[in-house]
C-alpha cells in the first residue's frame, strides 16, 4: 500500500464484516522517540483462536469466498519493513490491531490521505460509530461519529454534501495539529 | 477553520433539499473496496464519485463491496440504473469515473470502452 491510511481503511473493512457497532482508529506520531504507532480497535465478533494464530499467513482467512486474505499481512510487512511491530489480539468481543512504525525508516510510506480513509469507513455503513484520534507529540484532534450525529440530527451522515464537508474539516484540524502539513 | 458550528449550518441547507428529493428509484453505483481494489486506487474513485454527486447535485445510491475475484481490473465500479443492466467497469482512474457519471449515470449512455462486464437485467 502506497499510504499507512490505506491499511487503516483495509484493516477497519475487516471490522464492518465482523459486524462491528463502533470501530476506534488511533495514529500517535511521536517525532521525539521516532515512531508512528497505529491501532485500530472493534467491539466485532472477533477471530476464532485457530484462524487468528495464523491470521497475517496471507493464505489463512475467517472469510469463507476464497482461501487468500492479504490484508493483515500486508500492514504486518509494512510495519516489519520499518524495524517496527505487529499484533493483533482478538476474543468475541472485539479485535485490536496495533503496529509500530520507526517514524524515520526509509521504507515508511506516508501516512496519506486520512481523511478519504475515514470517509470511505463512513460511507460503507452509516450505523457504524467511528472514533478516530490523532495524536502528533502533544497535540490531538479527535473525530467522534457520535458528536457528528448529534448536530446532524435525522440529517443520513453519508449524504454527499455532509460528507465533503466532513472531509475537509478532518483535513484542515489534522494539517493544524501536524503544523500545517497534512500528510 | 472548520467547526462543528459550520456543520449545523451546512446541516440547514441539506435538510432543505431533502424534502425535494424522495426517489426510491435512484441509479446505483458500486465500488470494490477490497484489500486489492485498495492498493489499486479504489478510495480515490469512491472520492471522485463524492465529488461529482456534490458538484452536479446528484441522488445515487452508492455502495462498496469487497473483492470479487478480478483483482487485475481493479480498481472496478458497477453501475445500475433502474431497470436496465448491470454494467461493470475497470482499470478506473478519476477522469473515467467523471466520464461515466456524465455520460452513463446522467445520460444513460454506457461508456463501451471501459465495460468488463454486463449482467443483464
Amino acid at each position: 500500500m502506497k499510504e499507512l491510511a490505506l491499511h487503516v481503511l483495509d484493516i477497519a473493512e475487516n471490522s464492518i464484516s465482523a459486524e462491528a457497532d463502533n470501530i476506534t482508529i488511533e495514529i500517535n506520531e511521536n517525532t521525539i522517540e521516532n515512531y508512528i504507532k497505529i491501532i485500530i480497535e472493534d467491539d466485532g465478533k472477533g477471530i476464532e483462536k485457530e484462524i487468528l494464530k495464523n491470521i497475517t499467513d496471507p493464505f489463512v482467512t475467517s472469510r469463507n469466498t476464497r482461501p487468500v486474505g492479504l490484508g493483515l499481512s500486508l500492514f504486518k510487512a509494512a510495519a516489519k519493513r520499518c524495524e517496527g511491530s505487529f499484533n493483533i489480539e482478538s476474543d468475541k468481543t472485539g479485535t485490536k490491531v496495533k503496529a509500530v512504525f520507526k517514524r524515520d525508516h526509509i521504507d515508511r510510506a506516508p501516512i496519506g490521505n486520512v481523511a478519504q480513509s475515514l470517509i470511505s469507513i463512513l460511507l460503507w455503513n452509516e450505523n457504524i460509530d467511528l472514533k478516530y484520534i490523532h495524536t502528533y507529540d502533544n497535540d490531538q484532534f479527535i473525530f467522534d461519529t457520535k458528536e457528528i450525529k448529534k448536530e446532524l440530527e435525522d440529517i443520513n451522515i453519508t449524504d454527499s454534501k455532509i460528507i465533503n464537508w466532513l472531509k475537509d474539516y478532518i483535513k484542515e484540524n489534522i494539517s493544524e495539529i501536524r503544523g500545517g502539513e497534512f500528510n | 477553520m472548520k467547526s462543528l458550528e459550520d456543520l449545523r449550518e451546512m446541516r440547514k441547507e441539506v435538510e432543505k433539499e431533502m424534502q425535494t428529493r424522495k426517489n426510491t428509484n435512484k441509479p446505483k453505483v458500486i465500488i470494490g473496496m477490497g484489500t486489492c481494489g485498495i492498493a489499486a486506487g479504489a478510495r480515490e474513485i469512491l472520492q471522485a464519485v463524492m465529488e461529482e454527486m456534490d458538484k452536479r447535485d446528484l441522488d445515487i445510491e452508492v455502495t462498496q463491496t469487497g473483492c470479487i475475484g478480478m483483482c487485475e481490473k481493479e480498481p472496478l465500479m458497477d453501475v445500475k440504473l433502474p431497470g436496465k443492466d448491470r454494467i461493470t467497469y475497470g482499470n478506473l482512474d478519476k477522469e473515467d469515473v467523471k466520464r461515466i457519471i456524465v455520460n452513463h449515470v446522467i445520460n444513460g449512455n454506457v461508456v463501451d470502452e471501459l465495460v468488463i462486464a454486463r449482467l443483464e437485467e
